[in-house]
């Protein structure tokens, strides 16, 4: 019973880490319709630049913010000079640029920081607490991604740059017509989403170590989490990124080892995509032909 | 006084369709303008060519500037405020969050809140929809929450696209009624684009007859409506 606890609780950890992702796609997705691939390789990086930061004697978190406003200009950056100009192009084309972007964004981390597996400092005391059921970065890196959460809904919620932001994405015809600068609305969201993979990045890297492929698994399970949740619905992805959290934990102990653990992140995607393939808080789009 | 909305050849197109040939029309201030004509005469693309979105060429002047080439957010910004046809509903919003947008670009915060009363007072149904999602409204209602929607940009020019369209006589009567109301309590000039030739007739000051891109008619809204010729070959009643 204590372990079974235990594996919930690590699984609530690494599921915010998948939730912050998880948000991360599906705030491009509903923007452009097109899952960025890059995303993991992104917060990878943006990893690095803390890590930067820190070996050039800043404290923790001033380099952790240093970087998350880095990722946010990169990530603007990215949107006006690469996906812009892929706006009107056909689907493969879009794909093609995203699997480059990740191509070039991991070779620019191996090349910069070199491929080495290297260790990444918490500011969390490295302690279990409440009688061994949680560790003190468990606890304090779950509290973060759900402060950034939360701050990202009362951000959409109750903004007028957030209300502006979700119009572009919903409906960019009426959106320029009250006024509202699309193309920069867009920008915006990369730039956000750039950002909460930074904080993701860094919340998970003292835990798997950081090297040029760290996001990669991680973009998996993400990835299956918005999924499940319904690829349209940032609630969704996040209460699907939890979900995919404890399921990897608990299947991982209990049912095919930790080898295997990976494999149930593909499970997830083709149970959802043969069953509900607009997931569980997603809307089924119908349309008169 | 020079016009508030000035097109001289104006054309348009959408990629190498040509849909306006040079049409010239002005829009007085304070007045209603009607913009007449069959589908596909080039009505919608008239109002499309004034925000911009378009290609466009000629000239086209907004109260002494020139918006030709322009982004549609800027002419936005300048006070032209258009209810594109279809309605453009922010479905999944609700229709609080459609008025908000549509007082987007204003600084004036307090105002927008009592502009949201007025419009509750030109249509009260807004006011007990107020929290539901705008894709849940009836036609009728989303036409008002356009029309609201437009309106609160506090605009100089409103361009409207076919209020009429696709609903039932009684509601159009209704929304019309509120319109003039809107016209005379409102310092909005009134660009009207309708298939319904004698309901535009009966509401506007001046009127231009479109087909296939070029003006055919144009003049005072009450000559029109009783010139029989007229009537009878290009406006069908």
């Amino acid at each position: 019973m204590e372990g079974l606890i235990h594996q919930i609780i690590s699984g609530i950890a690494t599921g915010g880490i998948y939730a912050s992702v998880a948000l991360a796609l599906v705030m491009i997705y509903q923007a452009t319709h097109h899952i960025n691939f890059a995303q993991g390789e992104m917060a990878t990086f943006s990893t690095y630049i803390t890590l930067l930061f820190i070996n050039m004697g800043m404290p923790y978190w001033v380099a952790f913010f240093a970087a998350v406003a880095v990722s946010f200009a990169a990530g603007v950056a990215i949107e006006r000079i690469l996906i812009r100009p892929m706006a009107n192009a056909p689907v493969l084309s879009a794909v093609g640029v995203f699997v480059g972007l990740l191509l070039i964004v991991n070779s620019l981390s191996g090349w910069f920081f070199d491929f080495t597996i290297k260790q990444f400092p918490t500011p969390f005391p490295d302690k279990p607490l409440f009688g061994g059921f949680i560790s003190g970065h468990q606890l304090g890196s779950t509290g973060v991604t759900v402060a950034v959460l939360v701050a990202v809904y009362l951000f959409f919620r109750h903004t007028s740059l957030g209300l502006a932001m979700r119009a572009a994405a919903l409906n960019p015809v009426s959106s320029r017509l009250v006024g509202v600068r699309v193309g920069w609305m867009l920008a915006l969201g990369w730039g956000l989403a750039a950002a909460i993979g930074s904080v993701a990045g860094c919340m998970v890297a003292p835990i798997v170590f950081l090297d040029p492929n760290m996001m990669a698994g991680i973009l998996l399970y993400a990835f299956a989490g918005a999924l499940l949740g319904g690829i349209d619905s940032p609630l969704g992805a996040v209460l699907g990124g939890f979900a995919v959290g404890i399921i990897e934990n608990l299947g991982g102990a209990y049912l095919v080892g930790t080898e295997l653990k990976l494999t149930l992140a593909l499970v997830i995607i083709v149970t959802v995509l043969t069953i509900k393939p607009s997931g569980l808080l997603g809307r089924t789009v119908l349309s008169r032909v | 006084m020079p016009a508030l909305l000035e097109a001289k050849g104006l054309h348009a197109a959408y990629g190498e369709t040509k849909v306006l040939h040079g049409i010239d029309f002005t829009v007085e201030e304070g007045g209603v303008t009607a913009l007449l004509g069959a589908n596909g005469a080039g009505k919608t693309t008239t109002l499309r060519a004034i925000c911009g979105m378009t290609r466009t060429q000629g000239s086209l002047t907004f109260a002494g500037q020139s918006i030709l080439g322009r982004s549609t957010e800027d002419i936005v910004r300048l006070g032209v405020a258009h209810v594109p046809d279809g309605r453009g509903t922010f479905m999944e919003l609700t229709v609080e969050e459609n008025m908000r947008l549509g007082a987007y670009v204003r600084k004036d915060k307090a105002a927008v809140e009592a502009d949201f009363e007025r419009m509750f007072g030109y249509f009260p149904r807004l006011k007990e929809r107020f929290r539901q999602q705008a894709g849940t409204l009836s036609g009728g209602e989303q036409q008002m929450l356009a029309i609201s929607r437009a309106l609160l940009l506090r605009p100089r020019l409103l361009l409207l696209d076919e209020p009429s369209f696709g609903l039932a006589p009684l509601i159009v009567k209704e929304i019309f009624g509120i319109m003039r109301r809107i016209r005379d309590e409102e310092k909005v000039s009134i660009l009207l684009v309708e298939q319904n030739a004698s309901l535009a007739l009966a509401f506007a000051e001046d009127a231009y007859l479109l087909e296939t891109g070029r003006i055919v008619v144009s003049g005072k809204a009450h000559e029109i409506s009783k010139d029989e010729s007229i009537r009878r070959s290009y406006l069908g009643y």
